[in-house]
């Protein structure tokens, strides 16, 4: 080769396809990712009430009653319900994942995927068991 | 048993036309032949302009990745029997420009690979009379996976995310970079870091996993991309907390 011989990042006789805008709906796989990354506005959500029902304490007994009455609307109980669906694919598939970023090694081994990602769903069952009792110890 | 199978294959002859088109052949159905060998009786046969790169059929150097009935395989280790009833969509890797027919340019991807340092770095190298740099099979372990990487490109045919920001460095090379960076007796990892922990490195990585899913030989480069994410986060907090940063 030439000393002077470059490559050429536009040849103008190669051909480039574009990718389509709908490239995520090409098979099952890509449309599962594009849903996993469309959860996160739902966790957005989630994290949204939380923040309103902390302000609504802050500000009274009055503005407490308001909220839950907002609460119980269709509206928010329905826009909850697909929410959760949402959280909980959003939980199980980034669990499922877990193992490929933690790579734990004890002895020199590699501790088995399943462990990894037993431990995140034991850690989901305790965290959410204390919140329930938290919550349910007084009724 | 099928006696004949229809291939549909991608011919761009840039002389000729300015888009590709599909062209149909039909060759015997054998029980023991891959997407390749059907390639080949084409090009012996039916119609010896067809171009296409191949080189060991065995699945070792890399050169042989087609998309097969839309997804990213290596044709020596694909069966006609496995994409039967046909007709079999044979075409050019995703993402990369197309030259001719089947073959794809892949420079973008040998700049990229030599950016992260593909190969051992030592701050001293020992003189040679020392011996060789021993290792356990543990530690041989710890970077085997990442290693079997034939360079096929199937990983970057299969991601998205290269091929809506051609500039990521892409799951290939941040494996390499990984099976470097975890060598026992390499100590580049710092340089490497800062290399991919730039704008194109692995936070453009959004986790769609389906180059681990192609990868002929099962070097799980999304693994390898999410590991150097995690490192990469320990080496910023550290460097944020730690009065001499992470060093």
């Amino acid at each position: 080769m030439r000393a002077e011989a470059r490559y050429t990042p536009y040849h103008p006789r190669w051909y480039r396809r574009r990718v389509s805008v709908w490239w995520w709906l090409q098979n099952r796989a890509y449309a599962g990712f594009v849903l996993r990354e469309l959860t996160s506005v739902f966790v957005a959500f989630f994290a949204g009430v939380t923040l309103w029902q902390l302000r609504a304490l802050a500000q009274g007994p009055d503005a407490y009653a308001r909220f839950l009455a907002c609460l119980g609307t269709p509206l928010f109980v329905a826009l909850h319900a697909v929410a959760f669906l949402f959280v909980l694919f959003h939980s199980i598939t980034w669990f499922n994942l877990a193992p490929k970023a933690v790579v734990v090694r004890l002895s020199g081994k590699r501790v088995p995927d399943w462990v990894v990602v037993g431990l995140n769903y034991a850690a989901w069952l305790v965290l959410s068991g204390a919140v329930a009792w938290i919550m349910l110890r007084g009724r | 048993m099928q006696p004949a199978v229809t291939l549909r294959v991608t011919r761009y002859r840039p002389e000729q036309e300015s888009e590709p088109t599909f062209a149909t052949y039909e060759v015997p159905f054998r029980k023991d032949w891959v997407i390749l060998d059907a390639l080949n009786y084409i090009k012996d046969t039916l119609d010896g302009s067809l171009s296409f790169r191949w080189s060991c059929r065995m699945g070792v150097c890399g050169s042989c990745g087609m998309k097969v009935n839309g997804s990213p395989k290596l044709t020596c280790a694909s069966f006609l029997s496995d994409a039967l009833p046909g007709p079999i969509r044979v075409e050019p890797l995703d993402y990369f420009p197309v030259v001719r027919d089947l073959v794809v340019d892949m420079s973008d991807f040998m700049r990229k690979l030599k950016k992260v340092k593909p190969w051992i770095i030592r701050h001293d190298e020992r003189p040679l009379a020392e011996g060789e740099y021993l290792q356990t099979p543990d530690q041989l372990d710890a970077y085997k996976q990442f290693s079997m990487c034939i360079n096929c490109m199937l990983c970057y045919s299969a991601c998205p995310i290269y091929g809506l920001e051609p500039s990521f460095i892409g799951p290939a090379a941040i494996a390499l970079a990984q099976r470097y960076n975890m060598d026992s007796r390499d100590e580049g990892a710092p340089e490497r870091l800062e290399i991919l922990s730039e704008h194109d490195g692995i936070w453009q990585c959004t986790f769609v996993g389906e180059c681990t899913k192609v990868c002929p030989k099962h070097v799980d480069p999304a693994g390898a991309i999410q590991q150097y994410k995690l490192t990469g986060a320990i080496h910023w907090l550290k460097s944020l907390l730690l009065p001499r940063g992470a060093r």
